[in-house]
């Protein structure tokens, strides 16, 4: 995501994420399933992907994997955005909804309680795509942008 | 998202900042190109997770339980699976599903114990896979005799991010944690803590050795999961190995 960091700094973390861990690629491998097949053959400019914070997804790692995974194929171009979910839980005794936060604790912020279920945070989901005109549209695609 | 294993600076606020507007962003840039957009709303491990019930019905069909084994790398699982094949492999049929990204090492390494062993190596994958995915284990199971085994253990690859992603079709998740890994490191990667029912703290016998904090790590392992059993083990001395396979053998009995 183009917000968190510089170029710089951002191109540097990717670096480190994809020796680390790759489970972005084959997760853009799923992705593109899910997009080809829904996209029936129509350019697909963004590709909308909603990702709790408890799927340890890094979205410019997830956007750099994009551009592996989709280049050479009808998916070129296209690209990912990311809408990340915070993680919260709601307690089971007292009902009380807490956000997990940055050090993450599955406790109630109320009552203290740890019997709690988590409400938000474990979304992963494809959840729309934006497609180009289609050229019997409305005109020519310079008009674009 | 992987704020709490790789960003440790400000770099939270903004992803929370993004998630709180961003249903508003694909509205906009749709139709800012004249384009169509289009609902999809499908969870993106939907296929891992059909393929993972799968293998959890062909499972249950030859009444085998199993059980998937997690840790970073270097936390001794192998070790901990020999030990385990040693002390059970006359009493239980035992099949083994081990991952690696590359070599057969770990999976020579059990040779020998009587157990049948089937190798996936995820190199093959694009870049070589970081886990083991519900298709993986299904392409394993052709060379398991499911309905001679009474438990399969499943060794996934050493990593303590993308495997707790994975369902597999396992009955139960366990995860060997050495305490030379530290403290801290269920609040690191919380999904992995809590995602197994037991954590075997393994490697005990370099305790006396260690600064290591045991009391400081188990206050860490309740703040995720405070449900976790914990067993003290070194897969090395021997320590602890018969109550893992007790906890094994209680499985089956489930």
């Amino acid at each position: 995501m183009s917000r968190f960091g510089g170029s710089g700094p951002s191109g540097r973390a990717v670096a480190v994420s994809i020796v680390e861990t790759v489970h972005e690629l084959s997760i853009c491998s799923s992705i593109a399933d899910i997009v080809t097949r829904h996209a029936a053959g129509r350019t697909v400019q963004v590709i909308n992907v909603r990702a709790g914070q408890l799927r340890q997804i890094v979205p410019d790692t997830l956007v750099y994997c994009w551009g592996l995974v989709s280049a050479g194929t009808p998916l070129d171009g296209s690209r990912i955005n990311v809408e990340s979910v915070p993680a919260r839980i709601r307690c089971r005794a007292c009902g009380e909804v807490t956000d997990v936060g940055e050090v993450p604790v599955f406790a109630c912020g109320g009552c203290g309680g740890v019997a709690v279920q988590v409400v938000s945070g474990e979304e992963f989901l494809v959840t729309s795509l934006e497609l180009a005109p289609q050229p019997d549209g409305q005109g020519s695609p310079d008009q674009e942008g | 998202m992987g704020r709490f294993h790789r960003h440790d600076d400000g770099t939270v606020h903004d992803h929370a900042h993004t998630g709180a507007h961003a249903h508003d962003v694909g509205d906009h840039s749709g139709y800012a190109t004249g384009g169509e957009r289009l609902e999809v709303l499908i969870r993106i491990f939907d296929e891992n997770d059909r393929t993972a019930a799968a293998n959890r019905a062909e499972f249950a069909a030859a009444g085998v339980r199993v059980v998937n084994l997690m840790s970073a790398p270097g936390a001794g699982k192998t070790t901990l699976l020999r030990e385990t094949l040693a002390r059970l492999g006359g009493q239980l049929r035992i099949g083994i599903i081990e991952g690696d990204i590359e070599t057969s090492l770990d999976a020579d390494r059990l040779a020998g114990f009587g157990a049948e062993i089937a190798l996936i190596n995820t190199g093959n994958g694009f870049g070589g896979e970081c886990h083991l995915d519900a298709p993986m284990v299904r392409s394993a199971l052709p060379r398991l005799p499911l309905a001679d085994l009474d438990l399969v253990l499943i060794e996934n690859v050493g990593n303590l991010v993308c495997p707790a992603e994975f369902d597999v079709g396992e009955d139960d998740r366990a995860m060997v944690y050495a305490i030379t890994e530290g403290e801290e490191k269920p609040l690191k990667y919380p999904v992995m803590f809590r995602s197994c029912g037991l954590v075997v703290v393994n490697k005990v016998d370099l305790l006396p050795y260690l600064d290591f904090d045991l009391d400081g790590f188990l206050d860490c392992l309740r703040k995720v999961n405070p449900a976790a059993e914990v067993m003290l083990v070194s897969a090395r001395t021997g320590e602890g190995v018969d109550a893992w396979c007790d906890w094994l053998r209680a499985r089956l009995a489930r």
